[in-house]
């Protein structure tokens, strides 16, 4: 008590002092009781909020900031970073032209700038896909399948499963399945084609599509699962009294459904963007992005040259034009087309 | 969402099934069945090509790759399942999904706590912190980071474990904070009336009534960590033991790259797990995507 009495005086003399004037004793005045409490509310923040905080900042902040600074350096990763060479945006425009340099610019365009351009390439004919084929067969599935029959519940388990393997077992079963000897030939076979002149995956144009064909087995289910969700928010009343008034099962979907999950098909098309531009795991595991990169992606290149051919800061490079590319994209999407939903929240439920 | 019952679903005399007939073209559940069948062959055609794969002969597979496996033979799977190899990875995925999805589960809800029900200054800025890792992916991360576990020496399953957990962060956070903000106000009211502590509060009241949430968040974990790859590719090189299972399957593919169905069957083996757990909570991995997409 003394002590508490002593703190109490030495931390708020003011109070103290109107205390005593008023008549008071001054024991543990009510300053001193909110400032403890004060205390022990920071305290009980810092103790909650503090693991995952130093978890964030040590494992993904500090990484990520660290990757802009390497992306300044020519860099092999093996020697001290102390060691190495600051080249400003060297490497930056070493991938999107070339280089500065007019004396190894012809060289660096071939050796630097065109796989990556080819790589980002990749990547944006996927997410051009995925609107193209992936949203409509999603689409038409869901609508077809938004309605009572025997085996819906089931379907349903087994169209989604392939969402939960992991892109590494599912690619090498396809790897398996599209082998110039595997059954994807046999079957070719079958009705009088063959398997693609190079080879499923080594032909210079159809490897792309073999695993744009292996992606889409792989996530179509996820977006059918998605709509197929969204669809049984929408009130039967709405679709029957269109119904009534004579609308055709068509139009039923173009003007109610459709339009009506759109918030959904929006979001779809955000996630399925972003992780087109990430994508890395199944692209990897089918011969590394291909035998001279058919289908190689951002992620790949940044992967094949930074870690496996020791090219740390044009790796970094490379994943920082990648950050942006899916920060520039998310912003605006967000602002053009998710602002829409947000503004007017679910109007569909 | 109703579940169909197959009563109902057959039943195109029923009042339900005339009421909707309208709404549906002549014929459609015909189509709908249609689609149905061709999208279910299509998903579980190459899951049981592969699995039935690893009942073959490698002469069978070259000779008849497209009928049913003659002689069927059990030897690809007993010899992978006699020998420890595939046991072991399927215990380091286990432990390292275990490990991840404890850890981001617990660090998120704590962390989620004040963020949600404390109200002080910076409060929002700290959760902005957060929410900013969901632009950070860990491919972009990926190189400083493999330095940075070098460097602290956490190697092994250990070096996947934590930074997964911290990726792992801000999706738990964005999830749960809502959540545990929903909550009603009596309870802490009430409870700190009965003289138990912000602490308690949290351990004996918040984490029971905020369990579903950390269910679904915690399924999202699991799967995340289960199929890793671009970490243990880096992490985990040498020593196949010490393999995830996806990592062990590549490294198990590129070491018996002659003997094709018993690698059908490896790959059959390491995809039995995930479909287990996918069919056992099938319904809190679709609430938690949808979730996920709808908040």
């Amino acid at each position: 008590m003394t002590a508490l009495e002593a703190s109490g005086r030495s931390a708020a003399p003011a109070v103290d002092a109107q205390a005593s004037a008023a008549g008071t004793r001054p024991v543990t005045p009510a300053s001193e009781h909110t400032r403890r409490a004060t205390v022990r509310k920071w305290a009980e923040i810092a103790l909650f909020v503090g693991p995952a905080m130093v978890l964030f900042l040590t494992f993904v902040v500090y990484p990520v900031v660290s990757a802009a600074r390497f992306s300044l350096y020519k860099w092999n990763g093996v020697s001290q970073f102390s060691d190495a060479e600051f080249i400003g945006f060297e490497n930056y425009a070493r991938a999107l032209f070339g280089g500065t340099d007019p004396a190894t610019q012809q060289a660096f365009t071939t050796a630097y700038s065109q796989p990556f351009w080819e790589a980002l390439s990749h990547n944006f004919a996927i997410i051009f896909l995925s609107m193209a084929v992936q949203l409509p067969i999603a689409l038409a599935v869901a609508l077809t399948l938004n309605r009572r029959f025997r085996g819906r519940a089931f379907t349903r388990v087994v169209i989604f499963a392939p969402y939960v393997l992991s892109e590494v077992i599912a690619g090498t079963m396809w790897l398996i399945i599209f082998d110039p000897n595997g059954i994807a030939t046999e079957l070719m076979r079958g009705i009088g084609l063959d398997m693609p002149a190079g080879g499923w995956f080594e032909d210079p144009t159809w490897g792309f599509w073999t695993v744009f064909f292996i992606i889409t087995w792989k996530y179509v289910g996820l977006a059918i699962i998605l709509f197929l969700a969204g669809l049984s928010g929408v009130s039967e009343d709405l679709q029957e009294a269109a119904a009534i008034d004579g609308a055709s099962w068509w139009q039923i979907q173009w003007r109610i459904n459709i339009p009506l999950i759109g918030p959904t098909i929006r979001i779809w098309a955000f996630l399925s963007i972003i992780g087109s531009i990430q994508l890395f795991d199944m692209v990897w595991v089918l011969n590394r992005g291909g035998t001279a990169g058919q289908y190689s992606t951002i992620a790949s290149y940044m992967m094949e040259i930074g870690f496996f051919r020791a090219d740390w800061g044009y790796g970094s490079a490379i994943a920082v034009i990648m950050f942006f590319l899916s920060f520039v994209i998310a912003l605006a999407y967000m602002a053009t087309i998710l602002r829409r939903d947000n503004a007017h929240p679910r109007k569909a439920r | 969402m109703s579940v169909d019952t197959p009563a109902r679903s057959t039943a195109a005399s029923s009042p339900e099934g005339r009421r909707r007939r309208g709404l549906m073209p002549e014929g459609s559940a015909y189509v709908a069945v249609g689609i149905a069948l061709v999208g279910v062959g299509l998903t579980l055609g190459p899951i049981l090509y592969l699995i039935l794969g690893g009942f073959r002969t490698q002469g069978d597979l070259a000779a008849n790759p497209t009928g049913f496996p003659d002689p069927f033979m059990w030897q690809n799977y007993w010899d992978i399942l006699s020998k420890p190899l595939f046991w072991r990875q399927l215990l380091n995925s286990t432990l390292v999904a275990v490990a991840t999805t404890a850890g981001v589960v617990l660090f998120g809800t704590m962390a989620a706590y004040p963020l949600a029900r404390y109200s002080f200054k910076g409060r929002e800025l700290v959760f902005v912190i957060f929410t900013t890792g969901l632009m950070f992916p860990l491919t972009v991360a990926v190189l400083p980071l493999y330095l940075l576990l070098r460097d602290m020496g956490l190697t092994g399953l250990w070096g996947l474990v934590i930074p997964q957990i911290a990726f792992g962060l801000p999706v738990t956070i964005i999830i749960l904070r809502p959540f545990l903000a929903a909550l009603p106000k009596e309870l802490e009211e009430a409870s700190f009336m009965d003289g138990i502590s912000r602490i308690g509060f949290f351990w004996r009241m918040l984490l029971p009534l905020a369990r579903p949430a950390m269910v679904t968040v915690g399924v999202l974990a699991f799967i995340g960590s289960w199929n890793a790859y671009l970490l243990p590719l880096l992490l985990l090189t040498g020593d196949p033991t010490g393999m995830t299972l996806p990592l062990g399957v590549t490294t198990f593919q590129g070491q018996h790259a002659a003997a094709t169905t018993m690698i059908m069957a490896y790959t059959s083996l390491a995809m039995l797990p995930a479909l287990a757990f996918f069919l056992l909570m099938e319904r809190r991995i679709v609430d938690g995507l949808t979730g996920a997409v709808k908040g």
